[in-house]
């Protein structure tokens, strides 16, 4: 057998064991299992894994599926006019079609209509790794907020040991619509975490997501966005890697209509080997005028190991509109350590204040005032623990 | 034995020479002010007294306190007890001025074996010197030095300084950039910091900030070297010659400024 056939084996081989369901969602699983077998898991050939090898996952023996959440839903008990929302946004690549291949059940939101939803609603996801097994785990989670609804959202990932999780979460924001997003990544530092997230916003609808990587060996975001007339989309990340950790993060705002407006901010904090990658692709329609964009990606390199990756992808068919984009690269400023230092201030505390001074950026913009505290205080935690991050 | 002792001090940046053999010394309880034109070393020996690492030390030495000063990190010479007031001041956003305060007051006292203050007792403590450097409480919760204006980052060190209580408070170009009423706040601070166990050294291009914060004693730095040193009338002579009536000319020494 070649090494693909065989990977192939190994999930078609966890795949049949699933419990039968019912028929339509049988037919879902069939013909997403299928589309991954003749994908097969992307290699560094691909232009979008280019700086992103998911060999490691690709020649692991994954050995069952982990339970989903408590409060998740069978997907057989979907509602009908809900099913049609499942597997219609996100792209179909491999990873997004393992994860239907697996659908058993599901965190499902639905926001009716003009209702407000004041309090954060908590999404947690934990898959714990034991000795010997390498659970794989496919969190999906399908979010309808009807047209003048309003929701925040927060999906936490987390786990202990060695495990895979490959989530998708699919958004519908209906015209008129509110959702402000947090997605904390806090993996165990074995995991691989590979997560596609993505958005469809409806006429003058607002999306905020702040999208925080802290855990895992291997991780990879893919944010999409579609936007309609007078969308706006707020696209923030953060991103900190030691060690031999590596994160991507691919975003795609697409703006299919005129007056949209979409703003993305990602910094990033790299030491040790770590190695990132930002890859910001903005795509204007030949529609849509008067669009406005900006996307900004700021990178903290503390050691001489860590590698950042970063590029902008603008493809723009409308005359009529305004998208700037920058990145840069950069170490803590001298003069800033000095001065800290010069108060008597040790060097030590003085670049983990400068650290997270950079990180606060991100960490300010976010709502929730108890996840902005709990974000601050594991941030504080991990500059500590590493002292020359 | 002298607070600070300087002997023929020597450092380059890059590869150019800015201190050509400073000696100075200064006991406990003075005031030295160190005039000179732009590029004589001034902002140089100020920055290499509290361990910029910029500045290559080449030659010499420095004894303070009877430790050799050039040994000490940055912020070990910060803890015990020297203080710069920057020329420049640095904007720090995303730490606030209140937080990096409270850190340094309480490493200082760390190392002076006394116990760290809680945020209530510092804000007690801080209170009073705010009043008196005329600064509003909300600069507390803004970050360091960002968006603040010329005068208030001037006024901040001196703040700064009054919290930390230096043993030798070096102030660099500290007059620069404030008008006369600013200059005679910041003035008055320093004054109020003047004891026998305090000594200070003020740098400075005028003589403007020496008839409110008056010297013991005056040097002339030209070409790194202190070229003439005097009473507090050294200072008024310069003001009514200028430094060609020592034979230095300013506009050769502008091309070399550090």
């Amino acid at each position: 057998m070649t090494a693909v056939a065989e990977q192939i084996g190994n999930w078609l081989e966890q795949f049949t064991q699933q419990e039968p369901a019912e028929p339509w969602l049988q037919k879902l699983r069939d013909s997403a299992f299928a589309r991954f077998t003749e994908l097969g898991f992307p290699t560094t050939r691909d232009e979008e894994w280019r700086y992103t090898n998911v060999a490691p996952i690709a020649r692991a023996n994954f050995v069952g599926q982990a339970p989903g959440l408590p409060s998740n839903v069978p997907v057989a008990s979907l509602p009908e006019i809900d099913r049609e929302h499942l597997g219609r946004y996100a792209p179909q690549n491999a990873f997004v079609a393992l994860n239907t291949a697996f659908l058993r059940d599901i965190a499902f939101v639905r926001v009716a209509r003009g209702t407000v939803v004041v309090q954060p609603i908590e999404i947690n996801h934990v898959v714990s790794g034991q000795a010997g097994s390498l659970p794989h785990a496919h969190p999906r989670t399908l979010i309808v907020v009807a047209p003048g609804a309003q929701c925040t959202i927060v999906e936490t990932y987390k786990g202990t040991g060695h495990y895979f999780t490959n989530a998708v979460t699919e958004i519908v924001a209906g015209d008129g619509a509110v959702i402000d997003h947090y997605k904390i990544e806090r993996e165990s530092p074995e995991a691989f975490h590979i997560a596609t997230m993505q958005v469809s916003l409806g006429r003058s609808a607002n999306f905020t997501t702040h999208n925080i990587s802290l855990g895992g060996a291997l991780v990879r975001n893919d944010i999409g966005a579609t936007l309609s007339e007078g969308a706006e989309a707020t696209v923030n990340g953060l991103y900190l890697v030691n060690g031999t950790q590596h994160v991507d993060n691919h975003t795609v705002i697409d703006h299919a209509k005129p007056h949209g407006s979409s703003h993305e901010l990602y910094k990033g904090i790299l030491d040790g080997h770590a190695s990132a990658v930002f890859n910001g692709r903005i795509i204007v329609r030949k529609d849509a005028q008067k669009t406005d964009s900006k996307q900004t990606n700021k990178n903290l390199v503390l050691s001489d190991d860590a590698v950042i990756d970063t590029k902008p992808e603008l493809q723009i068919f409308a005359d009529d509109v305004r998208c700037t984009h920058g990145a840069t690269i950069g170490q803590l400023d001298a003069e800033s350590l000095f001065y800290l230092q010069s108060r008597g201030i040790g060097k030590a505390q003085a670049r983990s204040l400068l650290t997270q001074a950079f990180a606060q950026d991100i960490i300010d913009r976010i709502k929730i005032p108890e996840l902005r505290n709990q974000l601050e205080k594991v941030l504080s935690e991990k500059f500590h623990e590493h002292g020359n991050y | 034995m002298a607070l600070l002792e300087i002997k023929d001090l020597h450092a380059t940046v890059g590869d150019r020479e800015i201190l050509k053999g400073i000696d100075l010394t200064v006991e406990a309880g003075e005031v030295h002010a160190i005039m000179g034109p732009n590029g004589s070393g001034k902002s140089t020996l100020a920055q290499v007294l509290a361990g910029r690492e910029l500045y290559h030390v080449t030659g010499g030495q420095v004894t303070y306190d009877g430790k050799d000063l050039l040994a000490l990190s940055p912020e070990d010479r910060a803890r015990e007890g020297i203080f710069l007031a920057f020329q420049y001041p640095v904007e720090i956003p995303g730490v606030s001025n209140m937080y990096f305060l409270k850190a340094a007051l309480n490493t200082i006292r760390k190392h002076r074996n006394l116990p760290e203050l809680d945020a209530m007792d510092f804000l007690e403590r801080i209170r009073e010197k705010m009043t008196a450097m005329n600064m509003d409480q909300t600069l507390l919760n803004r970050p360091v030095n960002a968006g603040f204006s010329g005068g208030e980052k001037k006024r901040n060190e001196i703040f700064q300084m009054a919290v930390l209580e230096p043993r030798l408070a070096i102030l660099d170009e500290t007059d620069s950039g404030l008008d006369i009423d600013a200059l005679k706040l910041v003035a008055a601070g320093v004054n109020a910091m003047r004891s026998a166990e305090r000594a200070m050294i003020v740098v400075t291009h005028y003589q403007r900030l020496l008839s409110e914060i008056v010297p013991d004693y005056v040097h002339v730095l030209a070409d790194g070297r202190i070229v003439k040193s005097g009473g507090k009338e050294l200072a008024l002579e310069l003001e009514a010659g200028g430094y060609a009536a020592l034979g230095i000319q300013e506009e050769a020494e502008a091309v070399g400024k550090a």
